[in-house]
């Protein structure tokens, strides 16, 4: 019989493209709305790479953002079973789109009098805040895209990293380009 | 009886202050609610005080919580109208998961409403406690609860209304004992408007348009209707697409009935136990028109090689089954009446006579068939109940044997008049669904159908049937085994025989001491008979035990996950006589179309 592209569920296919997404949902801000979010995830073996949510300009919608990877078969399912949910409003997938997007990282990094001022360099190079300070550590705040908090993870780890936590990405879609 | 009571949907009620726990009754009366299926408790006991002074609801007390479930999912599949379901908190309400869960996998409506413990006790591990929102959230449509009385009125409007709209599915609304005590002013809104939710009826005119030029360039068309077909009641579009286009159908189990298998088109049940040359039609066909069907994974076995030289046509409600299994060419989301009105008027009937030629010839040469001989049969007995009933009834089946070979013996004619569990494949369903569809449905007899195993798991409810002298024939098909399971040991274990032998009561007694006329038949002379008198009696159920032969298979099969190619049809009938000849046995054939 004719061998054609008959299946959609290579979901247990690691070898199909996976590739990186950022959706972007606006959600009903009800009582466990996030919970149906986050659940249908869990439920449906989806990926999370990060998931942020919080209030928007309107105080009853909220955007969560997240990270997910897929092949295209798996993205079009997550869109189309995130839409499904009664609470959801809208999902837009930003890879198709021009978006900017936000990761915020706090970092303790051990350090020395003799590392300090190397540390600083770094972070300034960064444009990072120093936000705490100790005789032994330095908490530094970063923000930028991913690859830029990557970058500076990587930077910081020879001194030794005590500590970390990132928020995940945020994204909202550009105007600049004009729009779609 | 309760469906003839007269409901006073009574707005003079509108603006008065009242508890929480009566504007709940008055919403339902609002809504229509014709019977509750419920169990009280120390939750929702207010509720029910509530249920004595507004008696216009018709309150069926069942025997455990999960067969008020399945009577709300009966009711709502023979009647089209929401099931519904009331209950206590804790245990009351996690009884009530497993129907719920069946409720969701086959599109029922069903609005359950549970009680809870007063909000300020909520996680606390307060007595009978259970977070029944969370534990249901991923089996239920939507779910509620309720923080504030003046939400509630609200909140059922917007329950019925998601729990019948779109692609159908339980909603559960959780009911906290101090808001539903606490008062406001009662008003119930004209209609819900949801931002959120807006299902998609109407049908891209430009995907019709493609759908329609694929069909009028087809050789060799099948059409695959499901429970969507039932769902939009849209029997008589399909059947005029059908015979505009002289495309033969084939239906998926919750799809029997839409399409009338006395129609010569009709090529009965596809799939695992469907009919060989339903089967066969797919795979050879150059387009393939699925109509609220959902590709699960029972009809297509090994995805790849569903259908794979059609191109696909599909027509669903519900965006994400589509390409969810099987990749389509043309999709079209919408409701199956609207979008098959737009459809007829633009196809153009080709020609298909050497294709229904085709398949004809395949008819006569692989039809449906058993074994004849002195032993009782349950195809047997099913045949003969398709024939007595000339398809008239409501027939529900439970999960096993049994539901394969009513699906296949029994002739479907009228959408709504076969019930079953089909996506979660719940056992002990049928004795309370038939139930539920028993008090729905006056004009048509209500058979229940059920195997040894499953009539078990919800045997209690024969004390609610009889209680209501409801006129059902409780059907037990007895062969002593949990015959699916069997017939899989059998076939692919090796027949290493793994705890699927049964020890039963003797259900005559039992169903006696429920109070039903009972009998048991136990050779094919007794049959018809036993039939017909159950059929003529209509003072209160009765029960008929047929004594099967224990091991029999169903055929034929195609193994789960395999193709067209592995299908299994019914074996020759060869026997040995005592003299060491081989004989060939009688065989019964059924034919679909
Ligand atoms: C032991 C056992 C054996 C089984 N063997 C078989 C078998 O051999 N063959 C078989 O077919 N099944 C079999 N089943 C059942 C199977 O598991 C599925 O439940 C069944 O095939 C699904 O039927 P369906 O595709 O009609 O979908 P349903 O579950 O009925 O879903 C209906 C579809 O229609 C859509 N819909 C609903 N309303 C509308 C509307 N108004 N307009 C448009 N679309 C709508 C929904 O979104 C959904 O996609 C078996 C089950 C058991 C327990
Ligand atoms: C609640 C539940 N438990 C287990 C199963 C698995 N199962 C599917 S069919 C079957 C056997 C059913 O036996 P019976 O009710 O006697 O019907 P038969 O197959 O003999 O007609 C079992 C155990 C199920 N479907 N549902």
């Amino acid at each position: 019989m004719a061998k054609t592209a008959n299946t959609a569920s290579a979901k247990a296919n690691g070898e199909e493209k996976e590739q990186k997404h950022t959706i972007s949902i606006l959600v009903e801000n009800k009582f466990g709305a996030f919970n149906r979010i986050a659940g249908l995830f869990a439920a449906k073996g989806y990926n999370i790479d990060s998931l942020t949510v919080g209030p928007t300009e309107e105080g009853d919608i909220s955007r969560m953002t997240v990270v997910t990877r897929g092949d295209d078969q798996i993205i079009e399912q997550i869109t189309k079973q995130l839409n499904k949910l009664i609470d959801t409003i809208k999902v837009v997938d930003l890879t198709f789109e021009s978006f900017v997007e936000r990761e915020l990282v706090l970092i303790k990094v051990q350090s020395t009098t003799e590392s300090r001022s190397e540390i600083m360099q770094i972070a300034e190079i960064f444009r990072a805040k120093v936000v705490d300070i100790s005789s032994k550590t330095l908490t530094l705040e970063a923000t930028g895209s991913e690859q830029k908090v990557d970058a500076i993870i990587a930077m910081l780890k020879p001194f030794g990293v005590k500590e970390l936590a990132r928020t995940g990405r945020v994204a909202l879609k550009r105007e600049f380009q004009g729009d779609v | 009886m309760p469906h003839s009571k007269v409901h006073n949907a009574n707005h003079n009620h509108f603006g008065k202050s009242m508890t929480g726990s009566e504007i709940f009754v008055r919403c339902l009366i609002e809504e229509g609610v014709e019977v509750v299926f419920g169990y009280p408790g120390g939750a929702i006991i207010g509720v029910y005080d509530a249920l004595v002074d507004l008696s216009d609801i018709n309150h069926v007390l069942v025997r455990h919580e999960q067969g008020a479930t399945h009577a709300a999912e009966g009711y709502a599949k023979a009647t089209g109208k929401p099931g519904v379901v009331l209950v206590t908190s804790g245990p009351g309400a996690t009884n009530t998961v497993t129907g719920i869960a069946d409720a969701y996998m086959d599109s029922v409506p069903i609005v359950v409403f549970s009680g809870q413990v007063p909000l300020k006790l909520i996680g606390n591990d307060a007595f009978q406690e259970a977070d029944i929102v969370g534990i249901t959230r991923p089996i239920t449509k939507h779910n509620y609860l309720v923080k504030d009385v003046r939400d509630l009125a609200r909140i059922i409007k917007e329950a019925f209304y998601i729990a019948t709209t779109g692609r159908p599915g339980p909603v559960l609304v959780d009911l906290p004992k101090d808001v539903m005590a606490q008062k406001t002013i009662f008003e119930y809104p004209k209609s819900v408007h949801l931002r959120s939710y807006n299902p998609v009826v109407e049908g891209h005119m430009k995907q019709v348009k493609k759908a329609a030029d694929l069909i009028n360039g087809a050789k060799r068309p099948v059409l695959y209707v499901g429970g969507g077909v039932i769902n939009s009641n849209a029997s008589a579009e399909l059947a005029a697409l059908a015979e505009k286009l002289q495309c033969p159908v084939t239906t998926t189990l919750h799809g029997l009935g839409s399409f009338s298998e006395n129609n010569p088109l009709s090529m009965g049940m596809l799939g695992m136990h469907g009919t060989w040359y339903s089967n066969v039609a797919v795979s050879y066909c150059d387009v393939l028109i699925a109509v609220g069907a959902r590709f699960d994974d029972r009809v297509t076995g090994k995805v790849e090689a569903f259908a794979a030289e059609a191109k696909k046509i599909h027509i669903d409600i519900d965006p994400s089954a589509i390409s969810k299994n099987v990749m389509v060419d043309v999709p079209i989301v919408g409701d199956v009446k609207k979008v098959l009105k737009k459809l007829i008027d633009l196809v153009q009937p080709a020609d298909t006579s050497d294709w229904l030629k085709t398949i004809d010839q395949w008819k006569k040469e692989h039809p449906l068939r058993y074994k004849v001989g002195n032993a009782l049969r349950a195809q047997y007995v099913i045949h003969k109940l398709g024939e007595i009933t000339k398809g008239n009834a409501v027939v529900v089946t439970d999960v096993g044997q049994h539901q394969m070979w009513t699906a296949q013996f029994f002739n479907w004619v009228h959408a709504r008049s076969h019930i079953t569990s089909g996506g979660l494949g719940t056992m002990g369903f049928s004795l309370p669904a038939a139930m539920g569809a028993a008090f729905g449905r006056k004009d048509l007899p209500v058979i229940s159908i059920s195997g040894d195993g499953g009539f078990q798991m919800n045997v209690q409810e024969m004390a609610t049937i009889v209680e209501h002298k409801l006129p059902m024939k409780i059907f037990l098909i007895n062969n002593g085994f949990l015959g699916m399971v069997r017939q899989w040991q059998e076939l692919f274990w090796r027949r290493r025989y793994s705890h699927v032998e049964l020890y039963n009561p003797d259900f005559v007694k039992l169903a006696e001491a429920y109070g039903a006329r009972a009998s048991k038949v136990t050779e094919p002379g007794q049959v018809e008979g036993a039939i017909r008198s159950a059929m003529e009696y209509n003072e209160g159920p009765v029960f008929v035990e047929f004594a099967v032969a224990k091991e029999d298979n169903v055929y034929p099969m195609i193994p789960a996950g395999q193709t067209v190619n592995e299908m299994l049809d019914t074996p020759e009938p060869v026997a040995v006589t005592a003299e060491g000849d081989v004989a060939v046995e009688e065989m019964m054939i059924l034919t679909k179309g």
